[in-house]
């Protein structure tokens, strides 16, 4: 069974997709509910942070998609890997108008991706694994 | 998720699901290469088992053996694959649930007024 490669989620949200959209796409908006902090160039290509005051980090966002009030998208760090790794995942926000509100799906993906080559060439030779080993473990250890 | 990068995980977490070989692991993440005498000195478990894990270690890519003083060998956590098993980590730490939780309240809070005053707006206009 695989690890996830893709995170997605739907809610229903009782406000329009317009105020969704600036809650989304603003600095004001993601400071106050993402980051403790934010700013955002706001155009495909651009910038954007969000800093969390209390764990001392900041993610650095590329800005992916901008198609107000529809579709926005970002991608970013994995968080855990050291800073010049070139891994990032995909973040996507759809906003549907639904009745008065809106239906908000994210989806992120990219937690599988493969290693870069270099990267990928240093597991050559591992691939024995742990069978054997750990079947020659017990049996050391039932001998000791 | 391509095979290979999936076995490299299951080797990291294998590896931590065990005492002893979490044990090496945090101390040569801690304390940087070390022989197996050295983590003999600072662990409670025999040199001999220590180096058999070590060799293990070794054998799954977790550590690489280098040649040391006097011959003998030191370990070196190789940390390629631990961040083979953060990215899985990552993907199952990312909370999205308790991020959208958070949209919902700040909405709610923030447009309490604002989108209660656009709802009867639109309503002025249907009527």
């Amino acid at each position: 069974m695989a690890f996830p490669d893709r995170i997605e989620r739907t809610v229903q949200i009782a406000h329009p997709p317009a105020t969704v959209w600036a809650a989304l796409t603003t600095a004001e908006g993601l400071g106050a509910w993402f980051g403790n902090e934010a700013a955002i160039d706001l155009r495909p290509g651009g910038s954007a942070w969000m800093r969390w005051a209390e764990e001392g980090y900041t993610a650095q966002m590329r800005v992916e998609r901008v198609e107000a009030p529809a579709v926005f998208a970002f991608t970013w760090h994995i968080y855990g890997l050291p800073e010049d790794d070139p891994r990032r995942t995909y973040v996507e926000f759809t906003l549907e108008p639904a009745g008065a509100g809106t239906r908000l799906t994210v989806t992120e993906s990219g937690f599988a991706q493969l290693p870069g080559d270099a990267y990928r060439k240093a597991y050559d030779g591992n691939s024995e694994g742990w069978a054997k080993e750990l079947g020659e473990l017990a049996g050391y250890l039932d001998a000791a | 998720m391509p095979p290979e990068t999936e076995a490299v995980a299951e080797q990291v977490f294998v590896a931590l699901a065990d005492p002893t070989r979490r044990a090496i692991l945090a101390a040569l993440a801690s304390g940087g290469p070390a022989t197996a005498t050295d983590l003999a000195g600072r662990l409670p478990i025999t040199r001999q088992a220590i180096a058999k894990h070590l060799a293990l270690l070794a054998g799954a890519g977790l550590v690489r053996a280098e040649p040391g003083e006097r011959r003998r060998v030191r370990y070196r956590l190789r940390s390629a694959p631990m961040q083979v098993a953060q990215q899985f980590l990552a993907a199952l730490a990312r909370d999205w649930d308790g991020t959208l939780g958070a949209l919902q309240d700040h909405l709610d809070r923030s447009a309490g007024g604002p989108t209660v005053a656009t709802l009867h707006e639109t309503r002025g206009h249907d009527d």
